[in-house]
């Protein structure tokens, strides 16, 4: 029997396998941030041990960060002693920071790939459940907790057990103003917040195939959003024309050698998952989410749906989330007014995001009474948005960049929705006061913050392309 | 670290109806500036135990003196969106020994149980069950036994086994964690470095 692209990559990193337990898992890349690490590390302490393979683990600060006057000491106390610890520990351990101010600082997820710190066939962990984003390359990417984030640190090694497998094939072409998010939004919609737990997703077909590797990264990011473990995309050229060439990718004929190992790594004719699923590309427009988890979304021209639709077993939640984002049952979401727009994150933070918005916006006015918040994923991204002069169309059109973090993506740092308001957001999650208590968040593609940027509502990009 | 051991559980119940709960319900993300692990119990489903002027909503189940107990029973799905291990710690932190829900998020179910907490897993019908119960007598005791895999709703005698991987039961009972266990076949993982082809 064949195997999948998962089982090739799983099965090349079991060090050993406990007896009806979990397989010890030999992790390549490890990548941390100030939230969950600082715990891990006075564990490592507590132990009297030292890091395994501080080589092998990459550290940046993102979550807590400020998005403007980043030169300056954070004046949040807090913020600061987390931002400091992070510096001290991998200090003292010999770690990879790429700290505030350094060239390379961002959002961890948009980090490790773009310094070709991500590979094809690796094993990638980090304490975020969108650790996902690096399955965009053929990599088995996952979440992980404090707990496990010490367990990488003191021997390199995770205690998992192996996960069930899922195909969702998507096949045709996406439509003019239909984006990798639209496309993940979608599945997920159809999905349920829960209908991937337990799995490892696979994505695949000739919708997913053409997409860049930006838009990879966005369908695999939020394969979490549906319960999964992870999702995963086979390397192909796309893959490698990207990982080429940057700072950490291997170079001349050890190129070559990981190369030729690169292109075996997808899914055989024959191999088995324990579920598949088929999408058309063609069935799917803007998507935007009306509830409270990520699930809950429609095509930008439906309608929340009607009570009635809804399964008898979800109205309690369907009813709850309805009454926090203060909206009824059958309304129609295109021309909803927002207080707020939010581009950035790891979701879509990314140069591919930023120029969609740009070049929407370009020639355009921001709409009056509207805030909006434009974050670059990383200090790369807003160099190079700086250098295909980006902020001079989007301060043209009224808006400014600031500085990299995930910003109001989580709210702990000061970019926080207030209660009440409405804020379109390009990120990945939809919570309850996730944004900033009460805050209520609309999840959708760069083109739709775009449109609702210049016109102040729920927008369909597609008239204006 | 060592975990606390885990062995029969006999308490009442905390009930909360609600599917879907995500870790930003069970700590919010204004809460995750701390670097030690302590004292999360504190906001514990802060934003809806508590409102702007920090005053306890009177409507929310754990400002609510008739229910009490280690045990938390919980709608489906829960634990979803973020990895923050920072919400089993609050749970754990607040006095909950144990979940029970219909469903699970996978991180958090792994956060539990590296940290001695217990996720159990019933079907739909005993969980509806189990509120029922316990919404009519919030003195309703439920028994989780770890050994036997067992939970048992003392008032009707219901009882359903539960699941837990065999390694992880092994580990919660003898109080011993996986960090103990991977350093010590740390020549294993040296050798198994050694001979990676990449
Ligand atoms: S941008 Fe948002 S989702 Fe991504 S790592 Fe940061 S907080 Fe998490």
């Amino acid at each position: 029997m064949g195997k999948s692209l998962f089982d090739k990559v799983w099965d090349a990193h079991v060090v050993t396998q406990v007896k009806d337990g979990p397989a010890v898992l030999y992790i390549d890349r490890h990548l941390i941030h100030e939230v969950t690490s600082p715990q891990a590390f006075a564990g490592l302490d507590k132990r009297g041990i030292r890091v395994f393979r501080p080589g092998q683990t990459f550290a940046t600060p993102d979550h807590n960060v400020p998005t403007v006057d980043q030169h300056l000491t954070i004046k949040d106390v807090l913020s600061r002693t987390q931002v400091d610890k992070l510096t001290e520990n991998t200090k003292k351990h010999g770690i990879q920071l790429f700290g505030l101010n350094h060239p390379y600082q961002g959002i961890v997820h948009v980090v490790g790939p773009e310094l070709g710190i991500t590979q094809p066939g690796m094993t990638i962990v980090c304490g975020d459940s969108h650790t996902a984003t690096h399955g965009a390359f053929g990599c088995v990417a996952f979440g992980i907790g404090t707990s496990e984030v010490e367990m990488v640190l003191a021997s390199q090694c995770i205690m998992q057990p192996k996960p069930k497998k899922m195909k969702i094939t998507v096949n045709g072409q996406l439509g003019t103003g239909v984006t990798a998010k639209d496309l993940i939004l979608y599945i997920i919609s159809r999905m349920s917040a829960s209908g991937g737990t337990g799995y490892f997703i696979e994505y695949a077909g000739t919708a997913v195939k053409s997409l860049s590797m930006e838009g990879r990264m966005t369908v695999c990011n939020m394969s979490i959003e549906m319960g999964a473990r992870g999702g995963m995309i086979a390397p192909d050229e796309t893959t490698f024309n990207y990982v080429q060439g940057r700072e950490y990718a291997p170079k001349g004929g050890e190129w070559d050698k990981k190369l030729a190992y690169w292109k075996t790594l997808h899914s055989d004719p024959d191999a088995l998952f324990d579920k598949e699923l088929q999408y058309d590309a063609s069935d799917i427009e803007p998507m935007i989410t009306y509830g409270t988890n990520p699930g809950m979304g429609t095509g930008i021209t439906g309608h929340i749906p009607e009570l009635h639709e809804v399964p008898a077993g979800n109205r309690p939640t369907f009813e709850k989330a309805l009454q926090y984002m203060n909206f009824t049952y059958g309304l129609p979401l295109i021309g909803k007014p927002v207080d707020y727009v939010f581009v950035g994150s790891c979701t879509n933070g990314r140069i591919e995001d930023l120029r969609a918005f740009a070049y929407f916006v370009k020639g355009r006015k921001k709409a009056k009474d509207i805030i909006v918040w434009v974050v670059p994923g990383s200090k790369q991204v807003e160099k190079q948005a700086k250098s295909e002069g980006l902020d001079k169309i989007l301060a043209d059109a009224g808006f400014e960049m600031r500085q990299p973090g995930c910003s109001a993506c989580l709210a702990m740092n000061d970019d926080k929705i207030p209660e009440g308001k409405y804020a379109l957001s390009t990120t990945n999650r939809n919570f309850e006061g996730r944004q900033g208590p009460g805050s209520r968040t609309l999840l959708a593609s760069p083109l739709t913050a775009a449109a609702a940027a210049v016109t102040g509502k729920i927008t369909d990009p597609r008239d204006f392309l | 670290m060592p975990i606390e051991k885990f062995a029969i559980l006999r308490s009442t119940c905390v009930p909360l109806p609600i599917e879907n709960v995500d870790t930003d319900q069970i700590i919010p993300a204004r809460f995750l500036k701390a670097t030690t692990r302590e004292g999360f119990g504190e906001n514990l489903f802060r934003d809806w135990r508590y409102d702007k002027e920090n005053k306890p909503k009177p409507d929310f189940v754990l400002n609510n003196s008739r229910f009490t107990g280690s045990i938390l029973i919980a709608g489906k799905n829960f634990g979803s969106g973020s990895s923050r291990e920072h919400a089993a710690w609050a749970i754990y932190d607040y006095g909950f020994k144990s979940v029970v829900s219909s469903f699970f998020a996978d991180i958090f179910k792994n956060n539990a149980l590296n940290n001695g907490l217990l996720p159990v897993q019933v079907g739909e019908s005993f969980l509806e069950n189990i509120f029922k119960a316990v919404e009519q007598n919030p003195d309703a005791v439920l028994e989780i036994n770890l050994e036997s895999q067992e939970i048992t709703l003392l008032s009707t005698g219901e009882k359903e086994k539960f699941d837990i991987n065999p390694y992880k039961k092994e580990c919660l009972l003898k109080g011993y964690d996986d960090i103990d266990y991977l350093l010590s076949i740390k020549d294993k993982i040296i050798a198994f470095e050694g001979d990676r082809i990449l």
